[in-house]
């Protein structure tokens, strides 16, 4: 997508005598890049690099992972006396984590990556957009996959969450949740000027899709109006999905559904996040 | 400083034949920011394998016209050729070094991590693994940072980023460099080391420089000048030359010697039905020279 000429060389151009003689050494060219394909090297020297990042950040990381888990542990004791309400709310939550905390995480990183000039160094060179977007996703999704698995694995084991179906598929859908999230940290960050900008999107994105998702009260309950917007909202599908492997030992209709939904939706807001990243700026 | 070239020999390169060919040819180079035109219609050539300076006051649209040859730049019309083909081409990713302004690196890596991950971004795979590895080594050598290769480029002093930043640009050996104020902020000694390095690179590796400053002095510095005000190309010569035909010293006389020139004729051209620049170039003798 990336080889087309943004315009036509011109007509054809004269001759003009030039004060100065090239000199007769060529110069060595740097290797040739196939633009527009993906690029699994680059891709992953991306997604290398961004975790890099991070590792000269331990708090974040160490934030990052455990506070999920100290959610979980308190929200465990806050619901001492209804053990059937932990496990429909500490399901739930097994999916929004990682879907907020790479929300935040994305957004910050590649709002930095735009302003701090390294953006457009990049796109500048032969790295592909979905090069590009593709190391974050890999880099934050393996995040995330540490983090799940940690929350889910005392969610499971330690604190007695009681889950009919599978943990690997309470892991599948936290990570699709993640990707989800990753996406949206991505896209929004094209319209934020300011990290103040990019954390006000939390609220403005996550906190509806918080309130609308079921969490607090089944969907089916809701007004009409809300109902009918929590259809089309992504996270609501991200706890539905978590509660089929709830309450159903087996991958229902309902749950391949729901997981198909939000991955379709993360990959449709990577493709509008690709397209905010722009070669040529003003 | 050092330099040596661990670069593999060159396959047989289809740009050669285009040798005599200016690296860029920008015929009616207009750029439109908002409502303003910052770029209006140049015409210039930057010759192969030399050093061409770009000079001018901040804001004369020096950044904008370097954006437009690398491709960055939205909203340019007219003709801009770079090494033989549209400005902007996906082909020319991996021949041009960029470095902008304010170094744009991260900060949060070490310089040998930040220059790695440049590298395997131009040469990737595990096959080149070799290549990189040297390729970083030569351009830390280059820019003299070598005490400085594992430190994280957020606590290095402003110089030593815009260095790491030129490093990067360095990286793969790339035939046209365009850089703007790569020299800002740095001490007499270390400018001196740069502009050593970089006649080094236009000579011995036959890349084609264009460098942009706000200092005249490097100008003298320079095989070539583009001078510029308020958007437009008000010389395009060798320092010599223009200090020749100005009758002026420095560089720094000359230039104001075309300024002042400039604005007499705009002043004259007001006074006529238009003030376009065509309308100016006949009055002044010497901008048929520059063209």
């Amino acid at each position: 997508m990336n080889t087309r000429p943004h315009r036509n060389p011109g007509p054809a151009q004269a001759e003009s005598p030039d004060t100065a003689t090239p000199p007769a050494a060529r110069p060595a060219p740097r290797p040739t890049a196939r633009p527009g394909a993906i690029n699994a090297s680059r891709t992953a020297a991306t997604a290398a690099r961004v975790l890099r990042q991070l590792s000269h950040d331990p708090r974040t990381i160490a934030m990052m992972i455990l506070i999920p888990c100290l959610m979980l542990l308190l929200l465990r004791y806050v619901f001492d006396g209804s053990p059937r309400t932990f496990d429909s709310i500490g399901a739930s939550l097994l999916g929004i984590f990682p879907l907020i905390t790479m929300f935040l995480v994305t957004s910050i990183a590649t709002l930095r990556e735009r302003t701090s000039g390294t953006l457009e160094r990049l796109l500048a060179m032969p790295l592909g957009k979905a090069d590009l977007i593709g190391g974050y996703a890999l880099a934050f999704g393996a995040l995330a996959i540490v983090q799940s698995a940690l929350a889910t694995g005392l969610a499971v084991w330690a604190l007695g969450l009681d889950v009919t179906g599978s943990p690997w598929l309470l892991l599948l859908v936290a990570l699709l949740d993640a990707l989800l999230g990753t996406a949206l940290g991505l896209f929004v960050s094209a319209f934020a000027a300011s990290e103040f900008q990019a954390v006000q999107f939390m609220p403005a994105v996550i906190f509806p899709q918080l309130l609308l998702c079921g969490l607090f009260t089944a969907r089916s309950d809701m007004h009409p109006v809300l109902e009918a917007i929590s259809d089309v909202l992504p996270m609501s599908y991200a706890v539905d999905g978590m509660n089929e492997v709830l309450k159903h030992a087996d991958m229902t209709a309902a749950f391949i559904r729901d997981i198909l939904i939000v991955a379709g939706c993360a990959v449709l807001v990577l493709t509008l996040g690709a397209a905010t990243l722009r070669r040529r700026t003003t | 400083m050092m330099n040596f070239s661990t670069s593999p020999p060159p396959p047989p390169d289809p740009a050669s034949r285009a040798a005599h060919e200016p690296a860029v040819r920008a015929t009616g180079l207009t750029v439109v920011r908002g409502t303003r035109q910052v770029l209006r219609g140049l015409d210039f050539t930057v010759p192969r394998g030399r050093i061409t300076g770009l000079l001018g006051p901040s804001g004369c649209g020096k950044t904008t016209l370097m954006r437009a040859v690398v491709g960055t730049q939205a909203k340019v019309s007219g003709t801009l050729d770079v090494l033989g083909r549209p400005a902007g081409d996906a082909t020319l990713r991996s021949r041009i070094g960029y470095v902008t302004q304010a170094p744009s690196v991260y900060d949060d890596l070490s310089v040998r991590q930040n220059l790695d991950y440049f590298a395997a971004i131009l040469d990737p795979g595990r096959a080149a693994a070799e290549r990189r590895h040297a390729d970083v080594a030569r351009v830390i050598a280059d820019v003299d940072l070598g005490t400085h290769a594992d430190a994280l480029a957020g606590n290095l002093s402003g110089g030593q980023r815009s260095r790491v930043s030129l490093a990067v640009a360095l990286l793969g050996a790339p035939e046209l460099l365009v850089l703007d104020e790569p020299t800002v902020g740095l001490d007499p000694v270390l400018r001196r080391d740069l502009w050593h390095l970089f006649h080094t690179i236009a000579t011995e590796r036959g890349a084609t420089l264009l460098v942009s400053s706000h200092v005249m002095d490097e100008a003298e510095r320079c095989h070539r000048l583009l001078l510029m005000r308020e958007g437009r190309i008000l010389a395009e010569d060798t320092p010599d030359a223009l200090r020749s035909r100005t009758g002026a010293e420095t560089v720094e006389a000359a230039f104001l010697h075309l300024v002042d020139e400039a604005i007499a004729a705009g002043a004259q051209s007001q006074t006529g039905e238009s003030s376009r620049d065509d309308s100016s170039r006949n009055k002044t003798s010497h901008k048929e020279t520059v063209r």
